[in-house]
């Protein structure tokens, strides 16, 4: 195993434990030059692009053109029009991180702590999903939560789903194809802070008479707080922007934000799908700022 | 007695997050064996079923209308993405972690955002460029390029940085020590203590780039990639061919970090 911890916890944890030596010289401008020029013109430009093309005139076409109007309606429209889709991808996105830091938790937990010598096997477990197409894998689940499926099956005899219950074309569904797919960008930062705990400050806890839920509680749950930070962003994140779920496990009545701006861009009208683009980036930031607030307070505590 | 319900409590704790942990690893991996069963399948289908077991897949992959050549694409893209995307990172990773420099900060903010970003509005934003610059006939090859450089670069720079950051700064300094110049010492001490992470980070940016969908093809224009060609069909009859590509990828990835792994011990050893 090469790289266990492509994600490390917290973003700059490493620079505070080990400061870079004092080199301070026109090499380190030179060497972060070509990336950061990159970023710039591909990454940052783009986002100005966006917010400019948020704002022209709606009437505008691919052929004759858009003009900058500062046509804040745009912005009014999304909203108007798109509530209810913002509301399900913030919801769905929410849910599919909730359980994926539930299921993801434990793994992380017993990779770190009770794998042993299996550890590298287990991350490599982790790790492999990702080399399967995304696309493919999630078309497994269609075939896997399909009316005739071993899965309907089992929960009908079991009365947990009626007779004519289903799982495919559900929400359920599409919020568990977003937990599926985002797992494994939960389980690596999460076991990347896990990993880097002292186990004795764990046994101290208990030498002191803390019970096993005490210990995790007070000692190992706050000490994982940056990788439970980083797993829920690196998880929420994309799953509050993805279509691909709801297009093959759901139906129109779950759409997603996402396949708006998808639809929207594909039929030419720019300035709308712009709009909607750029409140779901403001959106998302704002709730990135909030969590990261409350749970830096909560780490302080 | 009470020593002893304590001893029996860590034992069923310690061992049920491992049998959580094991059930969440089958959940992971519950989808993949369907696609290594369905890539046997005889019939392409839209309910996605199994019909009956063949070889055919498996001797003939191309026989799936068009899927060799996005196939074809999306390795090259993501070999070219790979190499781009590893070279500009590492380089960054490298003034990160060993440099001093003003407006760090600022630098890792910027290489956090592109992660924090959900795909959709990358991808239209970079449509949006490609468009207002006049490019929206020449969508393709090189935007698809573009893009995906893009996106794996912080990766590559977070992979890269955790295995510097990770590393004993006393070898090097021994080195100096012992009278190696700069530039020895990177290549002969450094470099080659980095390597692991930097293939480890150049692995996840192919595997980053040869599956993503969303924002290739907001700026794919006409090319077809091979995730695009998998959603093209997933609406019609569903080729078993394309399980047969899930599964190779699979099995190269595992043999690739088996590889590695039996090279890092027997150097282990030496």
């Amino acid at each position: 195993m090469t790289a266990p911890a492509p994600f490390p916890g917290g973003g700059g944890a490493d620079d505070q434990q080990q400061p870079p030596p004092p080199r301070r010289s026109r090499t380190g401008y030179l060497l972060l030059l070509p990336g950061t020029l990159w970023l710039l013109l591909f990454f940052i430009v783009p986002l100005v692009t966006l917010v400019s093309t948020s704002l022209y005139d709606p009437a505008g076409t691919l052929e004759t053109g858009y003009q900058l109007t500062f046509a804040f309606g745009n912005y009014v429209d999304a909203i108007d029009d798109y509530a209810t889709e913002f509301t399900r991808s913030l919801l769905y996105g929410g849910l599919a991180t909730l359980f994926a830091l539930l299921l993801g938790y434990p793994l992380a937990y017993a990779i770190a702590f009770r794998a042993g010598r299996w550890k590298y096997v287990m991350l490599l477990l982790v790790i492999a999903p990702f080399f399967t197409s995304f696309l493919i894998r999630t078309l497994s689940w269609k075939m896997l939560l399909a009316d005739q499926g071993v899965i309907v099956e089992v929960l009908r005899f079991l009365h947990i789903l009626g007779d004519d219950g289903r799982l495919l074309a559900t929400a359920p569904a599409v919020v568990l194809g977003l937990t599926y797919n985002f797992l494994p960008f939960m389980v690596l930062p999460l076991y990347a802070s896990l990993d880097k705990i002292d186990v004795r400050l764990i046994e101290a806890a208990g030498d002191l008479y803390a019970s096993p839920p005490q210990a995790f509680r007070r000692v190992t749950l706050p000490l994982s707080m940056p990788g439970v930070v980083a797993g829920t962003l690196l998880t929420f994140i994309p799953a509050a922007g993805d279509y691909i779920n709801v297009e093959l496990l759901g139906t129109p009545q779950q759409t997603m934000i996402g396949n708006r701006i998808q639809s929207l861009f594909g039929a030419g009208s720019y300035p709308a799908a712009a709009a909607l683009s750029v409140t779901l980036m403001l959106l998302i930031l704002a709730m990135v700022m909030l969590y990261i607030r409350r749970a830096g307070t909560d780490e302080l505590l | 007695m009470t020593a002893t319900l304590v001893r029996a409590g860590r034992w069923v704790t310690g061992h049920l997050v491992m049998f959580v942990a094991l059930l969440v690893l089958f959940y992971m991996f519950l989808p993949i064996m369907v696609v290594v069963l369905m890539s046997f399948d005889d019939t392409a289908d839209v309910a996605y079923q199994f019909n009956g077991f063949t070889l055919a897949n498996w001797s003939d992959p191309c026989s799936s209308y068009g899927m060799c050549d996005a196939v074809a694409k999306s390795l090259q893209i993501g070999l070219l993405a790979t190499v781009g995307a590893t070279l500009l990172g590492t380089l960054m990773a490298f003034a990160m972690a060993r440099h001093h420099f003003r407006g760090r900060s600022i630098a890792n903010v910027g290489i956090f955002l592109p992660m924090a970003s959900p795909e959709i509005v990358m991808g239209s934003s970079l449509l949006a460029l490609f468009v207002s610059a006049g490019f929206a006939g020449q969508l393709g090859f090189a935007t698809i390029l573009i893009a995906h450089i893009m996106f794996c670069l912080s990766f590559v720079v977070v992979a890269v940085k955790a295995r510097l950051s990770g590393m004993d700064n006393g070898l090097e300094q021994a080195a100096m020590d012992l009278y190696a110049n700069e530039w020895q010492t990177f290549w002969r001490v450094t470099f080659p203590l980095v390597f692991p992470g930097i293939v480890g980070a150049a692995l996840l940016a192919f595997s980053l780039s040869f599956d993503d969908y969303i924002i290739t093809n907001l700026v794919a224009g006409q090319s077809q990639t091979f995730p695009m060609y998998v959603w093209g069909v997933s609406r019609r009859e569903i080729p078993p061919q394309i399980n047969v590509i899930g599964t190779a990828m699979l099995l190269v990835s595992i043999l690739v970090v088996v590889m590695a792994e039996v090279v890092r011990r027997g150097r282990n050893r030496a």
